[in-house]
């Protein structure tokens, strides 16, 4: 299985076709399909049509970018033109975009070929894929398991070898905690970073597309196309983005380099084998020439009913727009008026989960209940960000397991929501801060799981953590994000 | 004697370049249904709101000129509520940081009446509901366009102060180039509170009228809210806290609902437009930009020496003002004079057809030059208004009386040939103009038909004077 550096490379210098390469990634969605149903879309017909013509533009000596006939898998709340989108949900079973978000654009503008739109939890709304119109995902590793979520699909798709790269998005973890479950590298930019123009929202102020992905010059190469100021989108970073491939490139050793393990997030609650990963990868840093220490977070702990509160409310907004007029079918049409009928309708096309958060939102946005729910959770929100601002004067990067356990079975979290948000616990803060966080992969546990930790850098500061996941990828070599069996 | 206590909200329509949030046309009229959207202003999952700055921009002139404070930092809320024609079942509007809070606006008689606040937000689409059919329809091309909603102190207390209010604001809205301010063509709306209570108590219960679409509906409206209010109190019941709407035709409001349907719109900001920082270098360039006020304007008028009443009526009027300052420019008599005719004359004629002022042909340069051709002895005054329906066909002023011989008779010499034949031929009129001098006024409507009203009248009474006198 070729990188995507390399797969670029041998297509833009003729050694192999972009249409041999997305054929080859076309067969074996298929085959990850029928075993883990990691897909809601394979897009046979668009993606070979677009391979041909890059094969067309390099014959006649055109340079097609550094992605030339890399096939990517997108997330499906991700929008593609002419490529159903849905979210996994069936109130957008049949959305056809008339436009793709700018991280598909730049991508696809760069070389890159969409083979497949991944499955998901409904709108992002869960962190085991269960939560899907389209059915549950299957982690590669142990298909009784669950891949994480909700860029389940995703995850997947890279870890069975699908692809080299594919997009995620991370509202509170939902790139991170899949990429933990399934072995990848899974990278949360800092909020902004990434233009979320085209990506169906679910918390706008925590949503941001992510990276899974099992190179870290990949994840390089995926950033340096994909960064850089949208003028579409009103949150986008402005600026020059950082230098990502340099990042891995110039990394040598982490001599001097302090990173801090938060005290709250790294003792009580993980499971010992999430334990074992984060020790492992303790003295890999260790023998890389970085200082140890713990720092404190206090407030870590109560990042989760925050982050819940602000998403649910943020929900509630975002997807009231789903009321049977415009996308999904109607019910109730013939009998009733037009309130009854989007009540109707939000209730038939809207699955459990994503009802259950809205309501909780919006009771959480009324009138009386603001600044006891919403107001408060933001002022948690504030704190913690004070917090890890603080922590980050005394260490470089931030250090936690990505998530408190390993893949679960599946079916074990469904009817108990709160056992399922907890997961969210070491992943949420970043997303509450706004900073970039990424999961690197850490070994296997004992029952022959993968398991990743998570590492924050400051503000703004991305690229820093390309260049540690670069550095411990060089340090274990071979074994660092192994394909799974399929 | 039971007092009115009246509030305004009014929506005013900016005039801008693209609508609030994307780079559709901010007017949309006369296009077919929904040809004027994008993913954006449809709401489309994965579109993403961009502030027009022009409409902020115009929105902070706006929010200066009525005295406001300006806030250093700006923010979108989003208020919800379900309906077809808003497709995001949100509205991107403003809550605890509009553009301008604070102001006021004087009156006439030197009363301010505060102005609470303005802020900026999107229109929603049209909802049509064809007649007859099981269904309605939607129309998106407004949807997302940009609106300054603005709220009063509940300041005012006659329906006419209402009507003051609003058409200084009209005025002023126009004259900023902000909006085009016309009720008749959905671009300003006006909502009303109104109580009534005893002076010096505490406040009434309010209702609120809406779907007033003229000054004139304001104005009744709330002349008979304010007398339905006081019959109920009169007779001893009570007003309740409602909604009401107006009736054009039967001249009368009705419930619409009651305080208990209130909604809960769930205002919370909105997490796709960061809070707008706005500097003080901004707001500099802002004022800059700013045009002259309409009492700015009355006040120089007053001091080109025309009466109150007539500077008024052109400062507020930008039409008029415009033409006014066009034809002042180039006009060297005295601009009073100027001012009587667009007042007088011209505004009958215009009224009489129906016409705008900016509809018709009549240049600020042809009025100029009719009324220095009256100056100057060239035309009467009489000749001049007869003209005047030409002239504001597009004619101009000199050709029309050159080519229809209107010119008067200026030289003497005609004219005394004129004066001697008539006193020739009337010899017993003359004799009695040495008993009684007003006789001379016999001899001096025969010259002026002699020579078929051409002839100067001042020269030709000169004339005789001094031949009889
Ligand atoms: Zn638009």
């Amino acid at each position: 299985m070729m990188t995507a550096v390399e797969i670029g490379r041998q297509v833009a210098s003729g050694r192999v076709r972009a249409q041999e390469i997305v054929r080859a990634a076309l067969e074996r969605a298929e085959l990850t399909q029928v075993e883990l149903n990691a897909f809601i879309t394979i897009a046979h017909e668009s993606a070979l049509e677009q391979a041909e013509k890059i094969d067309e533009r390099l014959a006649a000596g055109e340079d097609v970018g550094p992605l030339a006939g890399v096939p990517i898998v997108v997330k499906d709340n991700i929008c593609t033109e002419g490529l159903r989108s849905t979210a996994a949900s069936e109130s957008l079973a049949s959305f056809v975009p008339p436009y793709s978000a700018t991280v598909v654009e730049r991508l696809e503008q760069a070389g890159a070929v969409v083979v497949a739109k991944a499955n998901l939890d409904e709108f992002g709304m869960g962190s085991s894929n269960e939560n899907s119109a389209f059915g549950a995902v299957k982690n590669p590793w142990d298909t009784s398991r669950v891949p994480g979520g909700s860029s389940g699909g995703s995850a997947v798709a890279v870890a069975t070898g699908v692809v080299p790269i594919a997009l995620g998005t991370d509202t509170g973890g939902s790139v991170r905690q899949p990429g933990s479950f399934t072995g990848v590298i899974g990278f949360k930019p800092t909020y902004g970073r990434l233009s979320r123009y085209g990506v169906i929202a679910y918390a706008s102020s925590l949503d941001q597309v992510g990276v899974l992905c099992r190179s870290a010059e990949d994840l390089a190469l995926s950033m340096d196309v994909m960064a850089g100021h949208d003028p579409k989108d009103a949150t986008s970073l402005a600026g020059v983005a950082p230098a990502f491939a340099k990042a891995v490139t110039g990394a040598s050793d982490l001599t001097g380099v302090r990173v801090g393990l938060i005290e709250e997030l790294t003792g009580e609650g993980n499971s010992a084998g999430v334990m074992a990963a984060l020790e492992l990868t303790c003295e890999r840093l260790v023998q890389l020439g970085a200082e140890l220490q713990q720092v404190s977070v206090p407030t870590a702990r109560d990042g989760i009913p925050a982050y819940y509160l602000v998403a649910m409310a943020e929900a509630s907004s975002n997807l009231a727009r789903y009321d049977g007029m415009v996308y999904s079918s109607r019910t109730g049409e013939d009998r009733l008026g037009q309130a009854d009928v989007m009540m109707k309708s939000r209730g038939s096309s809207l699955g459990p989960e994503v009802r259950r958060r809205i309501l909780m939102g919006t009771y959480a946005l009324s009138a009386g209940y603001y600044d006891a729910y919403y107001g408060k959770a933001l002022k948690v929100r504030r704190l913690i960000a004070h917090e890890i601002e603080r922590a980050f004067e005394e260490v470089d990067l931030l250090l936690t397991p990505t998530v408190p356990s390993v893949a679960y079975p599946l079916g074990e979290k469904v009817d108990d929501p709160l056992a399922m948000y907890l997961g969210d616990i070491d992943t949420c803060l970043a997303n509450l801060v706004g900073i970039a966080a990424i999961s690197v992969p850490a070994g296997f546990t004992a029952e022959r799981l993968p398991c990743g930790v998570q590492f924050m850098a400051p503000a703004l500061q991305d690229e820093r953590l390309v260049g540690v996941t670069a550095l411990l990828e060089r340090h274990v070599g071979e074994k660092f994000a192994p394909l799974a069996p399929l | 004697m039971f007092e009115a206590v009246i509030g305004l909200e009014i929506h005013l329509a900016l005039r801008t370049g693209s609508k609030m949030f994307c780079g559709c046309a901010a007017e949309s009229l006369g296009l077919l249904p929904n040809v004027n959207t994008c993913p954006v202003c449809l709401g489309l999952p994965g579109s993403l709101p961009v502030v027009n700055r022009e409409a902020i921009e115009k929105a902070l002139r706006f929010s200066l000129a009525l005295n406001c404070q300006v806030p250093e930092v700006t923010q979108f809320h989003r208020k919800h509520y379900y309906y077809p024609d808003a497709p995001k079942n949100y509205q991107i509007s403003q809550f605890d940081r509009p553009v301008g809070e604070h102001g006021f606006v004087e009156l006439e008689a030197g009363r301010r009446i505060g102005v609470t606040r303005c802020h900026v937000e999107e229109d929603a689409g049209r909802s049509v509901h064809p007649p007859y059919a099981p269904y309605s329809l939607v129309d998106l091309n407004r949807a997302g366009a940009p609106l300054i909603e603005m709220v009063t102190e509940p300041d005012l207390r006659t329906p006419e102060e209402a009507r003051e209010f609003l058409v200084k604001i009209r005025a002023i809205a126009q004259a900023l180039d902000v909006s085009d301010a016309s009720p008749e063509a959905g671009k300003m709306r006006a909502d009303v509170n109104v109580s009534i209570r005893l002076p010096g108590e505490a406040l009434g219960t309010k209702v609120e009228v809406k779907n007033l679409n003229s000054f004139k509906s304001v104005q009744n409206a709330l002349a008979f809210e304010i007398k339905r209010q006081t019959d109920l109190l009169e007779s001893g019941r009570s007003v309740l806290q409602e909604t009401r709407g107006w009736n054009e035709g039967g001249q009368r409001t009705y419930s619409m609902r009651s305080k208990e349907e209130t909604a809960d719109y769930r205002y919370f900001p909105d997490p796709d437009l960061p809070p707008m920082r706005v500097a003080e270098k901004w707001l500099e360039t802002v004022r800059a930009a700013t045009p002259e006020l309409p009492d700015a304007k009355r006040e120089r008028y007053r001091e080109l020496g025309l009466r109150a009443f007539d500077a008024g009526l052109i400062a507020f009027d930008v039409e008029l003002a415009t033409f006014f300052d066009r034809a002042v420019r180039v006009y060297e008599g005295e601009a009073q004079l100027l001012a009587n005719w667009l007042n007088g004359d011209v505004a009958g004629h215009l009224n009489a057809n129906d016409l705008a002022l900016s509809r018709s042909k009549l240049s600020p340069e042809n009025l100029a030059s009719l009324l220095t051709l009256v100056d100057e002895g060239a035309i009467s005054g009489k000749t001049a208004k007869d003209v005047l329906p030409l002239v504001i066909d597009g004619g101009d002023p000199k050709t029309i009386v050159e080519e229809r011989g209107l010119k008067q008779i200026t030289d003497l010499g005609a004219i005394e040939a004129l004066v001697d034949a008539v006193i020739a031929a009337n010899p017993a009129v003359v004799e009695r103009v040495k008993e009684n001098p007003k006789v001379i006024n016999v001899l001096l409507g025969q010259v002026m038909k002699e020579s078929r009203g051409k002839a100067k009248p001042d020269a030709v009474r000169e004339l005789l004077n001094e031949k009889l006198g």
